[in-house]
């Protein structure tokens, strides 16, 4: 285990607690979609028409943006930029950190604000940090993830054989 | 690091192919995403200059199959290569959980792979990484040109710790997938040994 880069673990009980929260923001901001993402370019959850969307390659680029933009943010002996904004001609982006790890996305378009998104994102951001503490608070127990603990080379292997 | 999803039952890990430029880190995920099935893989993304050089990474998400029940997705990832391309290269390996080293064969990049190798191990140690510890494989790649060193030198050179090695021809496809598969064991087993 890497303590500069945790594993990332989600269980059900947290991720619809999670979901609710994407879910309001998605309406009380009026956007069209909402994703988080995993700083390592996994998407955790989703809101809205985000089933449009090839959210894996979106979740990889994002990830990569916000590394760069961190990696520039450095060198200006910044800590981090916390959010960012892309304005598009139809559809704009908005993404802030949660947290160390997490980026949350939000998709717009001309039917809301930018002020607005921000706002509203603000209130998701902190409902939404203590729940990804917890997780983080649970993965690092022992015996946190039993069923990978069965896995046996045979099976590993298996998963190999054509 | 691994995301373990017990919601939706997934296991999903990051593999990023090292090595200097040109080596044929991109043509190995190109190979790989040509010979695996739709339903397997995802878009594969390629952020490069016009000259085909990889800017900032490549990108080729995989489904490998079920484990115990868990869909086992894996992100493949490529660093740019060029010695200028440093700080991207930091960036593209947080969160690594396997590495695979793409040495080139040619005699005349002897001394690129060695300075790639060692820029290797210390950007993993700016994150908090052993290259000791970390499920890692070395493929010799371009084994079909007559300027290709013997294994054996560069496995002395490039390989100390003897770690599982291939030969490749990743334009051909010799060795990719041998490559991959062992890595991705790699991971699991460190996975399942991590929890």
């Amino acid at each position: 285990m890497n303590p500069m880069n945790p594993q990332l673990v989600m269980f059900e009980e947290e991720l619809k607690q999670i979901q609710k929260i994407v879910d309001r923001l998605l309406q009380d901001s009026r956007s069209r979609s909402i994703l988080l993402i995993d700083k390592n370019g996994q998407l955790v959850a989703a809101s809205g028409s985000a089933h449009e969307l090839d959210t894996t390659s979106l979740s990889s680029l994002v990830a990569g943006n916000v590394a760069a933009t961190g990696g520039i943010a450095q060198l200006l002996q910044e800590d981090e930029f916390t959010g960012q904004f892309h304005e598009g001609k139809g559809m704009s982006i908005n993404m802030s950190l949660v947290g160390r790890r997490i980026i949350l996305v939000v998709l717009f378009d001309k039917g809301t604000t930018p002020g607005l998104v921000r706002l509203r994102v603000k209130r998701a951001q902190d409902e939404l940090v203590p729940i990804f503490e917890a997780l983080a608070v649970k993965a690092s127990q022992p015996n946190s993830s039993p069923a990978l603990q069965e896995i046996t080379d045979q099976d590993i292997d298996d998963l190999f054989n054509d | 690091m691994s995301f373990i999803n017990y919601s939706s039952r997934e296991i999903n890990c990051k593999l990023v192919y090292y090595g200097p430029g040109l080596c044929g880190k991109t043509t190995n995920l190109q190979y790989i995403y040509n010979k695996t099935r739709p339903e397997a893989k995802g878009k594969m993304i390629s952020l490069a200059t016009e000259t085909e050089r990889t800017l900032f990474f490549d990108f080729l998400p995989l489904s490998l199959g079920e484990i115990r029940g868990f869909k086992t997705r894996f992100h493949l990832y490529t660093v740019p290569g060029q010695v200028f391309y440093d700080a991207s290269r930091k960036l593209i390996l947080k969160g690594v959980d396997g590495v695979c080293f793409v040495a080139d064969s040619q005699e005349e990049r002897y001394d690129a792979n060695i300075e790639s190798l060692e820029n290797l191990r210390l950007n993993l140690q700016e994150q908090g990484y052993d290259l000791d510890k970390l499920p890692y494989v070395v493929q010799y790649n371009k084994r079909d040109l007559p300027n290709a060193m013997s294994v054996a030198e560069l496995s002395k050179m490039l390989n100390p710790t003897q770690v599982p090695e291939f030969d490749g021809v990743a334009t051909t496809g010799i060795g990719v997938f041998d490559t991959l598969k062992m890595l991705a064991k790699l991971v699991l087993a460190e996975l399942r040994k991590g929890t």
